[in-house]
C-alpha cells in the first residue's frame, strides 16, 4: 500500500491543468491545432516547449485532421501522443477518430466541450463529443479542473494498457472548466512518470509469422491500416468491442491505483454515486453540472428529501452493470443531457441509460432533461425543479412529459 | 547534399524488392512499376506510408501485403500528415534513446487525387513545417481506385467518368494543375519530376529525395491502362512519349534552382527531336474524341498549352 504523496496546490484553469498533466506525462509527440476553448492548452504547451521544459516533438499542424493523423502515426511508431481540440475541430477529425481506434493507437485527446455550429457558438455543451460516440474512443467527462488534470494522467495509463489499446478522450466543459481558475493539487513530475510508466507495446504475430512489437519498426515489415474486406473486417471490429469491455476493468484499476498516490478517486472511475444508497429520486449527469447538482442534493437531503445523483464519468465504455446497480432501487430517474439527437427519442445519455434499465424488474420512471445547450446557464433553482418534477412523478405515478427542456424559451 | 550513389542495371535488378510481386494491380499498371523502382532507391531502414488509392488497395488486401518494409495507410487526404507523425516520433524517440536505428527514412506515397486535390492541405502544411521525408506523387491523372474520375491532375481534354466526353463537352475543360511548381514555391530543398521509362533517372531522383535533409517532392508520371483506355503493353512507351512530346518534361529544382534532366535537356538543345502531342494522345482511348472531326481542333489547343508550358520551363531553367 503506497501512501498519499504530498502535493503542491496551484491556481490553474482546466486548460492549464491539462497542459501541465501532459507535460508531466512524458509525452513524445503533441500535434494540435488551436480552437476556443481549448486554445490555452496548446499555448501553455508551446511555452513548455519554448522554454525547454519538455522532451516532446510539438507539431503545430495546419488542421485538426492532420493533428490527429500525426498523433495516430506517431503512436503506432511507438511514441506517446497527445492532442486536444473542441467542437468544429473534433468534427473535422471525425474520419480519423475511427482510423485511430481501428489502428489501436492509444492516443489521448483532451476536448474542451463546445457546441457545434450553426449558429456559431463557442460555449459549452456536449454535442461535439456525443457526435463521436461510436468512433471507438473511450470517453471520460470530468467535473472540475482537478479531475481534468487527474484524468489526463490516468488516460495514458488506460489507453496504453495492452488489454485496452484504445484512444481516450477526456472531456472538460468549455469555459466552465477550461477557463475557470481552481486550486489544483498537482503531483511531482517523477511520481506522474512512475505512475504511467513507459509506453508499453504488446507483441503481435506479423504476416511472416514473426513475433514482433506492435509498431512501425524497421526490424519488422508490418503493414498497418490495410484494406480488409468482407472476409476479415468484421473480426477487427469485434476486437475493438472486446477492448472496450476490458477497459471497464482497467479504468477502475487505474482509478484505484491513482487514488493511492493522490488521495483522489472518482467513484470507481466509471460512475460516481452521490447519496444514492437510499435515494428515491435521482438524476444522472455528465461533466461540471454535477457540481451544481451535488449542492442541490445536499439542500434536498437537509430537507429530508431522498435525492441522489449518479455522475456518469465514463460514457464509453458504458458502465452498464454499475448503472443498473446504482439505479435499480430508485423510483424516478432524470437523465440530464447536454446535447440533442435531432429526431431521436431524447438525448444520447437518455437513450443509453433508459435502454440499460429496460431489463430490470420494477424499473424506475426514466425521464429526460435536456439543458445547457450553447453554454446556457443551468441554475440550482432549475435543478431543484427537476427534482420536484421527479417527486411529482413518484407521487402521482404519472409522467407528464418524457422529454423536457430546461431553461428554454418556448 | 547528395551522396555519389551509382548503380548498374545488374545491381538494381539484384537488389531485393521491397515492393513485392503478388499485388493486385492491373496488367500494365505503371504506378506499380513506379513503386517497385522507388523502393530500389531505399538506402536503409525505411517506413512507408500510403494514401488511399489504387496502390494502397492493390498492395494491402488483408491478410496479404506487398510491403517488405513497415508500412501504414490511414486515409486518403493525409499521407503527408502520416509522414509528419512518423518522422516526429522517430526524431524524439531517437533523442530519448528509445530506438536504436541511427536514422530511419520516411516515404509518403499518394496518387494525383491524394495530392493535387484532397491531400494538398496536409502536404502544404507538412512541407512548410519542414519534416524530413520524401513525398512521391504517382500521377495516373485521375481517381482510378474509384473508377476514373477527374482530378486536378487530369489533363485538358481527357475523358473521365466525371468529365466525360459528350456531344457538347469534349472531356475535361481545365488544365492540369502545375503541382510540382507549387511545391517548388514552398521553397523546399528538393523537387523533381520523373517517368518510369527513364528508370535510372527515376531511381536516382528518388534516392536524392530520400537523402536530402527536409522535405522532398517527387512527381512521377504513371500511365494507367485501365483509366487511360490504353494498351497495357504500352504504359512504358507512353511514359517515354510524354517526355518526348514535352507533355511531361523531366527536371529537378534543387533549393529552388530549376534544371532540366537529360531526357528533356536533349529536346531543349535539339527542338526538332520534340514529338507532336498527337503521337502521345492517339494511343489513348481517353482522348479518342479529339480525333473526331468535331473536336479535332482541340489537339492543336493541347499542343499550344504544351508548348507554352515547355517555354516557361525553359525560362526557369535558364535555357532560352
Ligand atoms: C475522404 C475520402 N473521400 C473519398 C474517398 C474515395 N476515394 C478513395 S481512393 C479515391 C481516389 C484516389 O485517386 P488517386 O489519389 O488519384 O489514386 P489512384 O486510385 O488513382 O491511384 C477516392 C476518391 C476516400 N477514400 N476518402
Ligand atoms: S486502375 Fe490503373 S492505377 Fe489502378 S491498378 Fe489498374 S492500372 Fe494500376
Ligand atoms: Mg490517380
Amino acid at each position: 500500500m503506497q501512501s498519499v504523496i504530498k502535493q503542491e496546490i496551484l491556481a490553474l484553469n482546466g486548460d492549464e491543468a491539462v497542459a501541465l498533466a501532459v507535460k508531466q506525462s512524458d509525452v513524445d509527440v503533441v500535434a494540435a491545432y488551436p480552437i476556443t476553448p481549448q486554445t490555452i492548452m496548446v499555448e501553455r504547451f508551446s511555452e513548455y516547449v519554448a522554454n525547454g521544459e519538455v522532451e516532446t516533438e510539438f507539431v503545430c499542424t495546419e488542421s485538426e485532421h492532420s493533428a490527429l493523423t500525426a498523433c495516430l502515426t506517431a503512436s503506432v511508431t511507438g511514441a506517446r501522443a497527445f492532442t486536444a481540440s473542441a467542437s468544429a475541430g473534433l468534427a473535422l477529425m471525425h474520419e480519423i477518430l475511427f482510423v485511430t481506434s481501428g489502428c489501436r493507437a492509444p492516443v489521448v485527446m483532451a476536448i474542451a466541450n463546445r457546441a457545434l455550429s450553426a449558429p456559431l457558438n463557442i460555449h459549452c455543451d456536449h454535442s461535439d463529443t456525443m457526435a463521436q460516440r461510436d468512433s471507438g474512443w473511450i470517453q471520460i467527462y470530468v467535473e472540475n479542473a482537478q479531475e481534468a488534470y487527474d484524468s489526463v494522467i490516468q488516460a495514458f495509463k488506460i489507453a496504453e494498457n495492452p488489454k485496452v489499446l484504445l484512444p481516450v478522450i477526456v472531456g472538460l466543459d468549455g469555459f466552465t472548466l477550461s477557463h475557470t481558475l481552481e486550486n489544483v493539487k498537482v503531483l511531482p513530475d517523477n511520481i506522474v512518470r512512475k505512475f504511467i510508466g513507459t509506453r508499453q507495446l504488446p507483441f503481435v504475430m506479423t504476416h511472416e509469422g514473426k513475433r514482433a512489437l506492435f509498431k512501425l519498426d524497421p526490424e519488422n515489415s508490418m503493414s498497418m491500416g490495410p484494406i480488409a474486406l468482407q472476409n476479415y473486417y468484421f473480426e477487427f471490429k469485434r476486437q475493438q468491442e472486446e477492448a472496450m469491455k476490458n477497459a471497464l476493468e482497467v479504468i477502475p484499476q487505474v482509478n484505484e491505483e491513482y487514488a493511492q498516490i493522490s488521495g483522489r478517486h472518482y467513484g470507481d472511475g466509471l460512475l460516481e454515486p452521490y447519496h444514492l444508497e437510499d435515494a428515491e429520486i435521482a438524476t444522472v449527469c455528465l461533466g461540471s453540472t454535477a457540481g451544481t447538482v451535488k449542492t442541490v442534493v445536499d439542500e434536498l437531503r437537509s430537507e429530508g428529501v431522498k435525492a441522489g445523483l449518479l455522475r456518469l464519468r465514463t460514457f464509453r465504455p458504458l458502465p452498464v452493470e454499475g448503472i443498473i446497480r446504482y439505479l435499480q432501487k430508485v423510483k424516478a430517474v432524470g437523465i440530464m443531457d447536454r446535447s440533442m439527437s435531432f429526431g431521436g427519442h431524447g438525448g444520447p445519455a437518455f437513450h443509453e441509460i433508459r435502454h440499460t434499465l429496460y431489463d430490470i424488474q420494477n424499473r424506475p420512471y426514466i425521464v429526460n432533461y435536456i439543458y445547457g445547450l450553447g453554454g446556457r446557464d443551468t441554475s440550482p433553482s432549475q435543478i431543484h425543479r427537476i427534482y420536484e418534477n421527479l417527486q411529482k412523478i413518484v407521487r402521482t405515478d404519472h409522467v407528464e412529459h418524457l422529454i423536457n427542456y430546461v431553461g428554454l424559451r418556448e | 547534399m547528395f551522396s555519389e550513389w551509382k548503380f548498374t542495371a545488374k545491381e538494381i535488378a539484384e537488389k531485393p524488392d521491397l515492393f513485392l510481386s503478388g499485388h493486385r494491380a492491373c496488367a500494365g499498371c505503371a504506378p506499380a512499376t513506379v513503386l517497385r523502382l522507388i523502393m530500389k532507391a531505399v538506402r536503409g531502414p525505411t517506413i512507408v506510408t500510403n494514401a488511399t488509392g489504387c496502390m494502397e488497395v492493390v498492395s494491402s488486401i488483408y491478410p496479404y501485403t506487398s510491403w517488405a518494409v513497415p508500412w501504414i495507410h490511414t486515409a486518403f487526404e493525409n499521407a503527408a500528415a502520416n509522414a509528419s507523425g512518423i518522422e516526429s516520433a522517430l526524431k524524439i524517440l531517437k533523442k530519448k534513446g528509445k530506438i536504436k536505428h541511427e536514422h530511419v527514412d520516411v516515404i509518403a506515397l499518394a496518387g494525383d487525387g491524394g495530392t493535387y486535390d484532397i491531400g494538398i492541405q496536409a502536404l502544404s502544411g507538412a512541407v512548410e513545417r519542414g519534416h524530413d521525408f520524401l513525398y512521391v506523387l504517382y500521377d495516373n491523372e485521375a481517381y482510378m481506385n474509384t473508377g476514373i474520375q477527374r482530378s486536378g491532375g487530369t489533363p485538358f481534354g481527357a475523358s473521365t467518368t466525371t468529365s466525360p466526353a459528350g456531344t457538347v463537352i469534349p472531356g475535361k475543360l481545365q488544365n492540369k494543375k502545375p503541382i510540382a511548381d507549387i511545391m517548388v514555391a514552398h521553397e523546399i530543398p528538393y523537387v523533381a519530376t520523373a517517368s518510369p521509362f527513364y528508370w535510372r533517372d527515376l531511381i536516382t531522383k528518388a534516392r536524392k529525395g530520400i537523402e536530402v535533409d527536409g522535405p522532398a517532392f517527387l512527381h512521377v508520371f504513371a500511365p494507367c491502362p485501365r483509366g487511360w483506355r490504353s494498351d497495357p503493353a504500352k504504359s512504358i512507351e507512353l511514359s517515354r512519349l510524354a517526355v518526348e512530346t514535352c507533355i511531361f518534361p523531366l527536371w529537378e529544382a534543387i533549393n529552388g534552382e530549376y534544371q532540366l534532366s537529360t531526357p528533356s535537356k536533349v529536346l531543349a538543345l535539339a527542338p526538332q527531336k520534340k514529338k507532336p502531342v498527337r503521337e502521345y494522345l492517339k494511343l489513348q482511348g481517353r482522348f479518342r474524341h479529339l480525333f473526331t472531326p468535331k473536336f479535332e481542333k482541340l489537339t492543336e489547343e493541347i499542343q499550344r498549352i504544351t508548348d507554352e508550358r515547355w517555354q516557361r520551363l525553359l525560362r526557369k531553367c535558364g535555357m532560352t
